[in-house]
């Protein structure tokens, strides 16, 4: 494995996130994090400290996808996890959806389906903290941590010290 | 997990695993969504030989919150009448596309024989055999007992669940037996000497044969039918002697324990083993049980059908 990102570089991509998504928003009013479990949450809640501190402090939600998977007869059954929307609801929201890894594109499919069974958003955006490529459905990112050009048989390792104990980004070869 | 024929077939991590699973389902679907995709195109097949409301309507309507195309059969006014067997009744359902059978049969082991027979590729979920198990309404019963007791959610250790009735002919009972010490905690069997099965004491359980000597014990007083329908002899004098004696009445409802909470279930024999009082007293979850049941369902349905059968066994 070799590391692609690391601790102050992620925090910095985040940093700059944030600051795109109130450039484009102009502002917290009406607008809505939803984190994609595991990773994508705890990155929506450091976008989500960063605004604080930057401007306001923002409404905050997770969003499990596993119900709409569209690979769930591929591998054994998946657990669900959490999904808590903020009291607003997402209705006539600025949502923005927040994951680690941008790869094939179907888990952000598999997102937007279940928000469409939430509600009507006045418009959703995406962030990631890492694009690899290697797309399989029509869907780009609207705010990237960093592009970063693989093989489709490597793997991108995604650590963040809340969960793993360390930050740090890494791709390597599957074992 | 490929069936679920048994409490004894699970782990503790399983049946942990269920019930997390159905909380996280049942938040989901008391929101605004009340239909996931997730089991679109697969068939689920309610093969009912035994009557039943609540059962094969919360499989039913767990199955369509999951999107899954169900068919129901039930014995009345089919084939079976006819006298199909159980064999060509499944293969029958099965060549029609059933990738799971919810089985209920008047003949105990039926799902289990269903399951490694060899007869059928299908999935089969035990929906009551007989007099032997009803696992998904044991799991429905430990999710409610759960919900109340909030500080036993990992285990149930500390609490004592009082199971009242006809034991002898309730596949509940013992499914419940089974789940509950598997989850920690004291069961105690109260019904008289003609409806306590033979062997209770391989259950692992306390038996008592006066209902007023562990009511004030218990954290939880779970009701059987007397199932007249099983009833070929006579198990106890008359139903008034019955009631006095094993009934849950208005008497032993201000016994029991202020936070303890009443459970059956249903369908309730008013005035025999439960009185009007206590089964439409506010300590009676008859009707939180059956909303937990979809919930649950719900659950085995994903987990049994939810991923792949490949990915399971890898």
């Amino acid at each position: 494995m070799s590391v692609v990102l690391e601790k102050s570089e992620i925090e910095r991509s985040l940093k700059r996130i944030s600051h795109e998504i109130l450039e484009r928003n102009h502002g917290v009013s009406d607008l809505i994090l939803l984190g994609i479990p595991t990773r994508g949450v705890t990155l929506a809640q450091r976008i989500s400290t960063f605004l604080a501190t930057i401007e306001a402090p923002v409404a905050l939600g997770t969003l499990d996808i596993t119900m709409y998977r569209d690979d769930l007869r591929t591998r054994a059954p998946r657990n669900i996890t959490e999904t808590s929307l903020p009291l607003t609801g997402i209705e006539g929201k600025n949502v923005v959806l927040v994951d680690d890894v941008l790869f094939s594109g179907r888990t952000i499919r598999a997102a937007l389906d279940a928000l469409v069974e939430l509600g009507r958003p006045k418009s959703v955006q995406l962030a990631v903290l890492v694009d690899r490529g290697h797309r399989e459905l029509p869907i780009r990112a609207d705010y990237v941590g960093k592009n970063i050009p693989t093989n489709a048989r490597e793997i991108v390792r995604v650590q963040l010290s809340e969960i793993d104990g360390i930050d740090q980004v890494d791709v390597g070869n599957r074992s | 997990m490929k069936n679920l024929l048994s409490i004894d077939d699970l782990q503790l991590d399983d049946v942990l695993n269920i019930l997390n699973t159905a909380k996280e389902l049942a938040k989901v679907t008391s929101g605004p969504v009340k239909k996931l995709p997730t089991l679109r195109g697969r068939t689920v097949v309610n093969l009912f030989f035994e009557d039943s409301t609540r059962t094969r309507l919360s499989f039913e309507s767990a199955a369509k919150r999951l999107s899954a195309d169900v068919i129901n059969f039930s014995a009345k006014g089919s084939s079976v009448s006819k006298g199909e067997s159980l064999k060509d009744t499944a293969q029958t359902l099965e060549a029609m596309g059933a990738d799971l059978m919810i089985v209920r049969h008047h003949a105990s082991g039926a799902a289990h024989l269903l399951a490694n027979s060899g007869w059928i590729k299908a999935t089969v979920v035990n929906a009551g055999d007989g007099t032997h198990e009803h696992p998904s309404q044991a799991l429905l019963d430990a999710y409610t007992i759960r919900e109340h007791f909030p500080d036993h959610h990992e285990n149930l250790a500390g609490l004592h669940i009082v199971i009242v009735g006809d034991i002898l002919h309730s596949r509940v009972a013992r499914s419940n037996a089974l789940l509950l010490k598997k989850l920690g905690a004291k069961v105690t069997m109260v019904a008289p000497a003609t409806l306590m099965p033979l062997g209770i004491h391989s259950w692992g359980v306390h038996t008592s044969h006066t209902f007023d000597e562990v009511i004030e014990q218990a954290d939880v007083v779970m009701m059987l039918r007397v199932q007249s329908e099983r009833m070929s002899d006579s198990y106890f004098p008359s139903e008034r002697e019955y009631a006095r004696d094993y009934g849950l009445t208005l008497a032993r409802l201000a016994m029991m324990k202020p936070d303890a909470i009443i459970m059956h279930p249903g369908p309730m024999n008013r005035g025999l083993e439960i009185s009007g009082a206590a089964a439409d007293s506010p300590r009676s979850v008859v009707l939180e049980q059956v909303k937990n049941g979809v919930s649950v369902r719900m659950a085995i349905l994903y987990l049994l059908l939810g991923g792949s059968i490949e990915g399971d066994r890898s």
